[in-house]
């Protein structure tokens, strides 16, 4: 298949090999679960299980909160010991509902929905519906839920199911794992995604970097003749959705345009695992593979670890930690972010986790920019770091804006090869959160200018009613008066 | 009889016209930046800009007598949106947000006496005389009108609380004093 060249990227240290040959382990069940309410994009789950209730593996403990959510079900049989707050696994440290989970062993399932007997033939809707309430989310690290992402077919057009096994953060191994140990459920999945979506066929790509994945997924897509395996060039962010369509299709997406609009949907290799088990065994999303790596970790692993375990308990797994971390990560190092403590749990999207020495982590003082431009060299998205990083720090947002700091995919690479060491990728995840928070807040002055007029015009309907009834009691006045005045005058005067 | 509803009628009549004239050959002049400038504000007439209400508010920043700055509740966004219709440069750097408030009522200490209701410009406020009142969450923009008026002090201001999806990152220079 020919392959079209991407724009710019880094080619950071790898670091793969001290996970690339461990195979999944799974890790012994924890003593408690802790399961988020939150762990996707979208509306937070709403729970229905009540501290003290007995659950089984598989049953659901909280409901999608809306049309953009994802249910959370029991990762094992066991007790609801309370639903209580706690720091979420997300840089900011703050606190949010978690359901707290005593396993009792007895790994009891629960009655799950029926598998899907032929799922080539089923109505896209039913497979949509299933990967719904099975609680699935885009398991790279974005956490879109997936039936969401799944129903882009019904208003796109769409010939290719591109699915994601470009694992380009440095570090991380789950994915090349996940391909290598589990091909076929992989390709099953995505068949069955793709099926899904409308469309026709299935392109896998992989990093030149993987080249067991690359023979294990090609012989095992060999019979399939809707499935092709690429070899794609290891080069940093090629796991960018946006970047890996162009990689296969040579087209670019346009800014805030879906790759749906080119007819490209991407799924993560690990989605596709968790579809195949969904709808072919009703089996909602219950653990994930988790790499756990970094210079501080004696002994790297890739772990499936049951949704809600800690932090701790893989990190002490894997032996525990050899030094103390300048920096635990959640995700790659490149665009991971970082853990507020090691007592958070694993969530759906959580891919790895690295505890990084102070070596690894190569912090160093700022310094004036040079201007030598190799920001703008490598940024995959065309854009102008230097620039727009110049507007932010004088706090000019829409400067940056108009720089199209929005079309930053946050991929870190113009922070990882700047010489002079400027947090260029801090300040465009700052931009950016300040345009969505003025976005957020224009609305609201919008919607309370809204409820004021509504206010403002019932109050003059009312004072309007009033004077009417007033003047019409007036009126009845004067005709009575009118009335006795006519019949009594002689009597009254 | 006759004569008293006839006199009535008539002066009602005089009065009105004199009236309409009036308001014919005595009419305020709008100002039409005046009125642009009050479609910015959030129009709740809060009164926390110092100002009896929005429209006033808006005819001192059209006479240049107000900072664009000058709504608490509307923060960055709504000086923002005032100093590119006005064409000015603000400096918000300076300008703290005001945490985004909302009003809730203890319920033990309200005595169901309506006020905070008729204070209301959002309509955020449930309740009927003699039973207890409750805000609805979404329509309060946290206005602090009916924080003033409770006669028990039941009505206490909160924090909005931030939740993960609305958290972002601070400046990098926020922490780090000076930052290349
Ligand atoms: S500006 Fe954004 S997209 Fe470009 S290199 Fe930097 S982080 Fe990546
Ligand atoms: S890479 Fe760094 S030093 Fe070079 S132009 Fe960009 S911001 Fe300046």
């Amino acid at each position: 298949m020919k392959l079209f060249p991407v724009r710019g990227g880094v080619h950071p240290d790898y670091r793969k090999e001290r996970t690339a040959e461990a195979a999944i382990v799974a890790l012994p069940l924890p003593k408690a679960l802790y399961l988020p309410l939150q762990q996707h994009i979208g509306a937070p789950a709403e729970a229905v299980v009540e501290a003290g209730q007995r659950v089984l593996k598989g049953q659901l403990l909280a409901l999608a909160g809306g049309p953009v959510s994802a249910p959370v079900h029991a990762p094992t049989s066991g007790l609801v010991a309370a639903i209580a707050t706690m720091t979420a696994p997300h840089p900011s440290g703050l606190a949010q509902p978690t359901i707290i989970l005593e396993p009792d062993g007895r790994e009891e399932w629960a009655a799950l929905p029926p598998p899907i007997p032929d799922p080539f033939a089923a109505d896209p809707a039913v497979i949509r519906a299933r990967v719904a309430d099975c609680g699935i989310v885009g398991m790279g690290g974005a956490t879109f839920p997936s039936a969401v992402k799944l129903a882009l077919g019904t208003e796109h057009k769409l010939d290719i199911l591109l699915l994601n096994g470009a694992e380009c953060e440095p570090y991380l191994t789950c994915d090349d794992r996940l391909m290598r140990e589990r091909a076929e459920a992989v390709l099953d999945g995505a068949r069955i995604m793709a099926h899904a979506l409308g469309a026709a066929r299935v392109v896998v790509a992989i990093e030149a970097n993987k080249p067991q994945a690359l023979e294990i997924m090609a012989r095992a897509a060999a019979a399939l003749a809707d499935v092709t395996v690429v070899k794609v060039p290891a080069q940093y962010p090629m796991g960018s959705e946006r970047h890996l369509v162009q990689a296969i299709t040579g087209r670019e997406t346009p800014a805030r345009k879906l790759t749906a609009d080119l007819g490209v949907v991407v799924h993560n290799v690990a989605t596709a695992q968790a579809v195949r088990e969904a709808v072919r065994f009703g089996r909602p999303l219950l653990s994930r593979v988790v790499t756990v790596s970094g210079g501080a970790v004696a002994h790297p692993a890739n772990v499936e670890a049951p949704l809600g375990a800690l932090v701790s308990d893989l990190v002490d797994f894997c032996g525990g930690l050899t030094t103390p971390p300048r920096q635990v990560v959640n995700g790659g190092p490149m665009m991971g972010q970082p853990l507020p403590s090691l007592a958070v749990p694993v969530v759906k999207g959580m891919s790895g986790i690295l505890a990084l020495t102070a070596a690894e982590t190569n912090e160093q003082p700022s310094e004036p920019c040079i201007r030598c431009g190799t920001c703008v060299t490598i940024c995959p998205c065309g854009l102008v770091p230097v620039e727009m990083a110049a507007f932010i720090r004088k706090e000019d947002i829409d400067g940056a804006a108009r720089l199209g700091v929005q079309d930053c995919v946050s991929c870190g690479s113009c922070s990882y090869i700047c010489p002079a060491h400027i947090p260029l990728v801090h300040f465009f995840n700052y931009a950016k959160g300040r345009l969505a928070e003025k976005a957020r807040e224009a609305r609201r002055t919008d919607r309370v200018r809204q409820l004021v007029e509504v206010h403002n015009t019932r109050l003059d309907k009312l004072a309007a009613a009033r004077a009417a009834q007033a003047a019409a009691v007036e009126a009845a006045r004067a005709e009575a008066a009118k009335a006795t005045g006519a019949t009594g005058q002689g009597g009254a005067s | 009889m006759l004569i008293a509803v006839g006199s009535m009628a008539l002066m009602g009549g005089v009065l009105g016209g004199v009236l309409g004239l009036a308001s014919r050959y005595l009419a305020v002049k709008e100002n039409p930046l005046e009125q642009e400038l009050q479609s910015l504000l959030p129009g709740a007439n809060c009164a926390q800009c110092g100002y009896v209400g929005c429209g006033q508010a808006a005819a001192a920043l059209a006479r240049g007598e107000a900072p664009v700055t000058l709504c608490p509740p509307g923060g960055k966004a709504v000086a923002e949106r005032l100093a590119r219709k006005l064409g000015v440069k603000a400096d918000l750097s300076g300008q703290v947000d005001k945490e985004p408030e909302f009003a809730l009522i203890d319920e033990d200490l309200c005595i169901g006496c309506t006020r905070c209701i008729r204070e209301c410009t959002a309509d955020a406020i449930l309740g009927a005389p003699k039973q207890m009142h409750t805000v609805l969450l979404d329509n309060c923009h946290g206005c602090a009108k009916c924080f003033k008026v409770c006669p028990t002090e039941a009505i206490k201001m909160c924090k909005v609380p931030v939740t993960l999806s609305e958290w972002h990152w601070d400046s990098p220079q926020a922490h780090s004093g000076r930052l290349h």
